[in-house]
C-alpha cells in the first residue's frame, strides 16, 4: 500500500500545486505523454499521486479511495455534507482564490443587500406569477446562506457554465457564482450584493478522515507532512 | 431511530394501534401517492424545501418529491372531494433529506389526524390535541403549545405602514429577517449605505448599465417609490417594539401564560381577541381532559419549522433531549388551504405522530 494523494490533473491548478509542493521538497509530476494521467512523486517514500478532476476530489476523499487532495473549499463544502466530519483542512495553499457571489444587474439602483434582494424577490413573485430565479451551480451553498439569512420567494435554477450570461438570456434575474477579479461579472451588467459573499474560497490540502488505518500508510502519511511542514 | 429490521415490526404494529385509536375517534382512513409533484410543495415552502424533500424526475411529469409529509395531499384530497365536517387519519412512511447529520431517519412512519371543521375553531383545536395527547399519555413527554395567531395579530396592530406590516408577516416564520426588519423599522438599525445614497440622489434611475433581464424599469420605479415612502415613514414607537418583544417572551405554563397575554393585551388591544380564542382553547382542553397548568406555553414555538401553521400549534418532546425529534407535532393551517385553494379556505388542524420515536420511548432506548 502507500499514500495516495489526488492533485487536479490539469491547468493552472495543478502547476500552482506541483509548485507548492516543490517549494517543500517534495517534486509531484506527470509522468509519460503530455496526454497521460500518471504522474511520480519525489522526495518522499510510498507516495503515490492520482491525478484527478478537481470536482472529484471531494468525493474520493469521502469514499477514502485517497488520503490527502487539493482541491477548492467551495467544492468540499458544496459536495459534502457535514465535510468537517468526513475531511480535515490540512493547509491553505494561498492560491486557486475563488468567491461565491450573489450578484445581480446593475440597471437594479434599487438593490444592494440581501435585505433589497428579499424585498424585491416578494414583489417579482406578486408581478410575474414565479419566484424569482437564481442560476448557479452550488445549489446547497446558496440555499442554506439565504436561508440563513432569511431570504424567500427566490428559486434556484441549475446553470452548469456561462452562469454570467442568464440573466440578459432572461433564464434567471441573478446569479451566484465564483469570480476571482469580478470582470466577468462587470462585462455582463451585473453587480455583487454588499453583503453576499457567500464563500470565501481557495485551493487547500484535505485529509480524508474515512481511509482504513493502516501503519505503514500512517507512517509514510505523518514522513509526508513533516516533509511538508504542515504535519 | 429509523425503521430497521430488528423493530419494523413493533414501529408497525404501533402505527396499525394509532390509526385503530384514530379512527375509533371518528376519522375516516385515507391513503395518498408517495410521489407528489414537487411544483406544488416547492410553491409552498419555497426552496428550502429542496434541502429537507428529496426530489426526482422523469420526462413526462417532471419533477416529483418523495412525500416530505401528508398534510398537502390530504388537503388537496379534501378539497377536491371532501364533504364538511370531514376528519381523516392516515399512516404511511415520510422521506426527509439529510444533509448534515447522518444518526437523523430520512425515512419514517407517521400517523396522522386531520379536522377540516369550519364550526368552532377552538373546539377542533383542542379535540385533536386531545386525541393525539390520549394516544401518548402513557409515555414521558412534555407538551409545548403556541399560537402563532397571536403574533399575527400582534403584527396587524403596529401602528405603521401596510406595506411594513406585510413584510414582517411574510417573515414570521424567519425570525432573524423578523429581527432584522424591527430594527429597521424601529430605527435602530442604520439605513444601508447603497439605500441612502440612493434616495439621496435626484435621479435614482440614471444608470450607465444597460436594462437586462425580465424584470423591468418599471417595476425597479415601483419599488423606490415604495423605498420613499418607507424613509418617509415614522419609526415604530419603543414602547410597541417592547410590547411586540414582551408577547415573544411569553414562555411559561399555559394558564399563567394567559394571564401574562391578557397584562400585554391591555396596553396592546390589538391581541385580546387572539388572546381571547387561546382562553378558549385552554376551556376547551381542560373540558376534554387536558389541564392548561401542565402545558408549556411558548408563544414562538413553531415559528422556525412550522411554516404555514398559523395558529395553535403543538408538540410532544421527550425533556432534556433536545437532540430527539418530537414524538408528536400538530397545529392549525388555515392559511396553507387558503393558498392551495387559490383564496377559498378551510379550516383545517391536525397532528402526526411518530411511531418509531413511541416504540423507541417503550422500549427505554
Amino acid at each position: 500500500m502507500s499514500v495516495k494523494i489526488g492533485v487536479p490533473s490539469k491547468g493552472r491548478l495543478m502547476e500552482k500545486t506541483f509548485g507548492w509542493f516543490a517549494d517543500r521538497g517534495v517534486e509531484l509530476g506527470r509522468s509519460g505523454e503530455e496526454r497521460e494521467y500518471a504522474g511520480f512523486v519525489r522526495g518522499v517514500e510510498n507516495v503515490e499521486l492520482v491525478l484527478l478532476s478537481a470536482g472529484e476530489i471531494p468525493r474520493e476523499l469521502a469514499a477514502g479511495r485517497i488520503h490527502l487532495g487539493v482541491t477548492g473549499q467551495d467544492l468540499v463544502r458544496e459536495k459534502l455534507g457535514g465535510w468537517e466530519q468526513v475531511v480535515e483542512e490540512v493547509e491553505l495553499l494561498g492560491f486557486g482564490a475563488a468567491d461565491l457571489v450573489l450578484a445581480v444587474p446593475q440597471a437594479w439602483v434599487d438593490v444592494g443587500t440581501l435585505d433589497d434582494l428579499d424585498a424585491v424577490a416578494a414583489a417579482f413573485r406578486e408581478r410575474h406569477g414565479f419566484r424569482l430565479r437564481i442560476a448557479t451551480k452550488y445549489h446547497r451553498l446558496v440555499r442554506d446562506f439565504l436561508r440563513d439569512n432569511g431570504v424567500a420567494d427566490y428559486q434556484l435554477v441549475d446553470s452548469q457554465g456561462a452562469t454570467e450570461g442568464t440573466v440578459k438570456n432572461e433564464t434567471a434575474e441573478a446569479i451566484a457564482d465564483i469570480t476571482s477579479s469580478g470582470d466577468t461579472l462587470r462585462a455582463n451588467h451585473l453587480k455583487t450584493l454588499e453583503d453576499g459573499m457567500i464563500l470565501r474560497s481557495q485551493a487547500t490540502l484535505f485529509r480524508s478522515r474515512r481511509v482504513a488505518h493502516d501503519p505503514e500508510d500512517h507512517a509514510a502519511l505523518k514522513a509526508l507532512l513533516e516533509t511538508l511542514g504542515v504535519g | 431511530m429509523s425503521i430497521t429490521p430488528d423493530n419494523r415490526a413493533a414501529v408497525k404494529a404501533e402505527a396499525a394501534r394509532l390509526r385503530d385509536l384514530f379512527e375509533a375517534a371518528g376519522a375516516v382512513p385515507v391513503e395518498t401517492s408517495v410521489l407528489q409533484p414537487a411544483g406544488t410543495l416547492l410553491d409552498l415552502y419555497g426552496e428550502d424545501i429542496r434541502a429537507r424533500a428529496y426530489v426526482t424526475s422523469d420526462a413526462l411529469r417532471g419533477e416529483q418529491m418523495l412525500r416530505p409529509d401528508f398534510t398537502v395531499p390530504v388537503v388537496q384530497m379534501h378539497m377536491a372531494h371532501g364533504a364538511e365536517p370531514a376528519c381523516y387519519t392516515y399512516a404511511g412512511e415520510v422521506f426527509r433529506r439529510q444533509e448534515d447529520d447522518r444518526d437523523r431517519a430520512n425515512e419514517y412512519l407517521q400517523v396522522g389526524f386531520e379536522m377540516f371543521d369550519r364550526r368552532a375553531p377552538e373546539e377542533a383545536d383542542a379535540r385533536v390535541f386531545a386525541v393525539i395527547h390520549e394516544a401518548v399519555k402513557h409515555l414521558p413527554l412534555q407538551a409545548v403549545i403556541g399560537d402563532i395567531g397571536i403574533l399575527m395579530a400582534a403584527v396587524d396592530g403596529l401602528e405603521t405602514t401596510e406595506r411594513r406590516k406585510a413584510a414582517l408577516r411574510r417573515h414570521i416564520w424567519r425570525p432573524r429577517r423578523f429581527r432584522a426588519l424591527i430594527e429597521r423599522f424601529s430605527g435602530r438599525a442604520p439605513v444601508p449605505e447603497s439605500r441612502a445614497a440612493l434616495l439621496a440622489v435626484k435621479d435614482p434611475m440614471a444608470c450607465d448599465a444597460p436594462m437586462i433581464g425580465l424584470r423591468g424599469p418599471d417595476e425597479i420605479a415601483a419599488r423606490i417609490r415604495a423605498l420613499r415612502e418607507d424613509a418617509a415613514t415614522p419609526p415604530l414607537a419603543a414602547r410597541e417594539v417592547e410590547l411586540l418583544d414582551a408577547v415573544l417572551a411569553v414562555r411559561e405554563t399555559a394558564d399563567n401564560a394567559l394571564e401574562h397575554l391578557r397584562d400585554i393585551a391591555v396596553d396592546m388591544p390589538a391581541i385580546a381577541s387572539a388572546v381571547e380564542a387561546l382562553a378558549k382553547r385552554l376551556e376547551a382542553l381542560e373540558r376534554a381532559g387536558v389541564a392548561p397548568h401542565s402545558l408549556e406555553f411558548e408563544a414562538s414555538y413553531g415559528r422556525t419549522q412550522m411554516e404555514y401553521y398559523d395558529g395553535f400549534v403543538f408538540g410532544f418532546s421527550v425533556p432534556k433531549r433536545p437532540d430527539l425529534p418530537p414524538v408528536a407535532t400538530g397545529g392549525r393551517y388555515d392559511a396553507l388551504t387558503r393558498r392551495l385553494g387559490g383564496g377559498h379556505e378551510i379550516p383545517a388542524v391536525g397532528g402526526v405522530i411518530r411511531p418509531d420515536q413511541v416504540v423507541a420511548l417503550e422500549g427505554g432506548a
